[in-house]
């Protein structure tokens, strides 16, 4: 039950973090000031 | 409209800080006590099932709420509801989103500087060589601001500044320049000093059990944590409790996700954001809050005497004492790692708790960021000083009851009608959807009008009604009375019997047995021992108090014991309600005021 819900939780997890990670940003102006310069 | 013209620097950084928000003490401390008392393994089903219906519907409601707010130039709640729902009385109840962040940050705070203070002692190896007892009686001299444990004078005060100071200053750096910076460097070094600790966890084994100790194994924690016992899902407290613990581990409720989403602009992704921090949350909780703690006691301390003693204390009075057994050094990094990673957590929740005052004197009254950041230091101080003076006499559990619990449920509810309801679930849909980068399932527009807000009604009706011992089925058949944890049992003291006045010039006992009358020329201490052999042990100054029994006299329940002058329990429940009641007025008072200021403005 631990192991099942422990990769569960692990994978969805990484799995939005990644998809935020590699989703391109909206075009400017965005909310996010570190990309102002591009 | 506002001058408040921050920015996010980048979208991890939002989702870390939204993450940090969520991932607070309760991840390590709260959650594995909640699991273990209802139904281990099987927990797992109410909580995701919650989850679902409850915490990803009110994430997007507060992230959606927020969001839109902040295109109004409305970065706090009172004016966000304002905008949503026309009727006047809306920014009052808004007031909630900014009067709980500071409550509950009053008393927050001070834990987080326990965290802080013992991060050094860990680094001192202050507890190497002490029993169990005595890091447990370390705690309880730590929290006796009469008593110093490094030679400082009281020195849980200026830890207790120190830590309200930090706050203060990173809020003053604002959202980029200091959230987002310690959000990026605290939530990584969380997670790994929690995957360390819960690696030495897997792999403790029984090598901690002391001799003849059998049940001391940490297998036999993390089973008794996670083996699943589904009966228990037949017991409606048990979905109550994975509700109020979703509830709790989010965040929602506070305002402070209203705050940080609105500095999103309305063409940017809410939807995917708010998965990535809810369920980073999730992972903090239940991968690494349920590996620690837990098992790590079990395998020192045995199944038996965890089952009995699981709780928030465990955290500073039993954890620093199972380190030592690691050897000095590896004790004192696991020290510093346990006691970091509650402090990181702690203060990302604390700098969002701050940041709806920041943003609503910024909006409202154009005050600069540094001299919004140092009121929100100075409120919290003032609030949050009683409950360390008065720690022990209970006003920090008044706070954190009213606040931290009652505020927090009452205003979840209201929001979620405001959003669902009054603004319209339609214009809530549209606005969640906006700009988002995944696609959401059409089901949840039915959840969120109907589910979610019925769910938040029951969980708040039931919290006000709450039977003694929880026995639903016992108060409908044999009359009601409310339990001391019921909104009404709590209004009503029900918890005090006995010396129910403020201040009194007599003490009666509250508990059966024979006086043992132990009275010096400083102090008056009458015990009642219980004939079990067990003994309460009633204490104060010999100006304020005589005795008017002797040693070896039958004592009832009720019955005079000494006269003199007293200020009993009740008092300090009625000063912590006092001082919450007068800072939500304020707070009410600041909104009256800043809307007269937009109505002249307008004009």
């Amino acid at each position: 039950m631990m192991l099942v819900t422990d990769i569960l939780v692990t994978v969805i997890t990484v799995y939005f973090f990644v998809k935020v990670l590699r989703t391109p940003s909206k075009e400017e102006p965005d909310s996010f000031s570190h990309n102002d310069s591009e | 409209m506002s001058s408040n013209t921050q920015s996010w620097g980048s979208r991890v950084g939002l989702v870390l800080a939204m993450a940090g928000n969520a991932v607070g003490l309760g991840n390590f401390l709260r959650f594995p006590v909640q699991a273990v008392q209802n139904g281990g393994g099987a927990f797992m089903i109410p909580y995701l099932v919650s989850f679902l219906v409850l915490g990803i519907p009110l994430l997007w409601i507060e992230w959606a709420s927020g969001r839109f707010g902040g295109t109004k130039g409305d970065h706090s709640a009172p004016f966000i509801m304002n905008s949503m729902g026309k009727r006047s009385y809306w920014k009052y109840l808004g007031v909630f989103g900014i009067f709980t962040n500071i409550a509950v940050a009053a008393y927050y705070t001070y834990i987080e500087s326990w965290t802080f203070s013992y991060v050094f002692h860990s680094v001192a190896q202050t507890f190497t060589g002490m029993s169990q007892t005595e890091v447990a009686q370390f705690f309880s001299s730590y929290v006796d601001i009469s008593q110093s444990t490094t030679g400082l004078p009281y020195e849980a005060i200026w830890f207790y500044i120190l830590v309200l100071w930090l706050n203060t200053w990173i809020l003053s750096k604002g959202l980029e320049g200091g959230i987002e910076k310690v959000a990026k460097i605290g939530m990584p070094l969380l997670i790994i000093f929690g995957a360390f600790l819960a690696v030495r966890a897997f792999m403790l084994g029984d090598s901690g059990a002391s001799p003849g100790c059998v049940e001391c194994d940490a297998m036999l924690g993390f089973n008794f944590l996670w083996n699943p016992q589904f009966d228990s899902l037949s017991n409606p407290n048990v979905w109550l409790a994975a509700a109020g613990q979703i509830f709790f581990t989010l965040s929602v409720g506070m305002g402070t996700i209203h705050c940080y989403a609105a500095y999103v602009k309305s063409k940017d992704d809410i939807a995917l954001n708010s998965m990535a921090a809810g369920w980073m949350n999730g992972f903090v909780e239940i991968v690494l809050g349920g590996s620690i703690v837990i098992p790590i006691a079990v395998g020192y301390l045995g199944l038996d005497w965890v089952k009995e003693n699981a709780g928030f204390a465990m955290a500073f009075q039993t954890m620093p004492f199972l380190f030592t057994k690691w050897g000095a050094v590896l004790g004192s990094v696991a020290g510093v790692m346990w006691f970091g990673l509650l402090f990181f957590a702690g203060i990302t929740s604390s700098l969002a708790m701050g940041s709806p005052w920041v943003a609503f004197m910024q909006d409202e009254f154009k005050f600069s960021l540094k001299k919004s950041a140092w009121t929100f230091g100075l409120v919290t101080l003032a609030a949050g000083l009683p409950t360390v003076f008065f720690y022990q006499e209970g006003v920090f559990d008044q706070y954190d009851y009213w606040a931290g619990t009652v505020g927090l449920v009452f205003f979840a509810l209201v929001e979620a009608i405001l959003f669902a309801w009054i603004w319209g679930i339609d214009k809530g849909w549209e606005e969640i959807n906006r700009g988002a980068d995944i696609v959401l399932p059409k089901f949840y527009k039915p959840i969120l009008k109907y589910v979610t807000p019925s769910i938040l009604l029951v969980i708040f009706t039931m919290s006000l009604v709450t039977p003694k011992g929880n026995d639903w089925k016992s108060a409908f058949t044999n009359g009601w009375e409310f339990d001391s944890s019921s909104i009404i049992g709590q209004i009503q003291n029900v918890d005090i019997t006995y010396n129910r006045e403020a201040i009194a010039d007599v003490f009666v006992a509250e508990v059966d047995g024979v006086a043992d009358v132990q009275s010096t020329e400083d102090e008056t201490k009458i015990r009642v021992v219980h004939p079990t052999g067990e003994a309460t042990v009633y204490a104060w100054d010999a100006e304020d108090a005589q005795p008017v029994v002797s040693t070896g006299q039958t004592i009832r329940a009720g019955d005079q014991i000494a006269t003199g002058s007293f200020v009993n329990p009740i008092f300090y429940k009625h000063l912590a309600r006092g001082i919450l009641v007068v800072l939500f007025a304020f707070i009410s008072g600041m909104v009256y005021v800043a809307y007269r200021r937009r109505i002249l403005a307008q004009n």
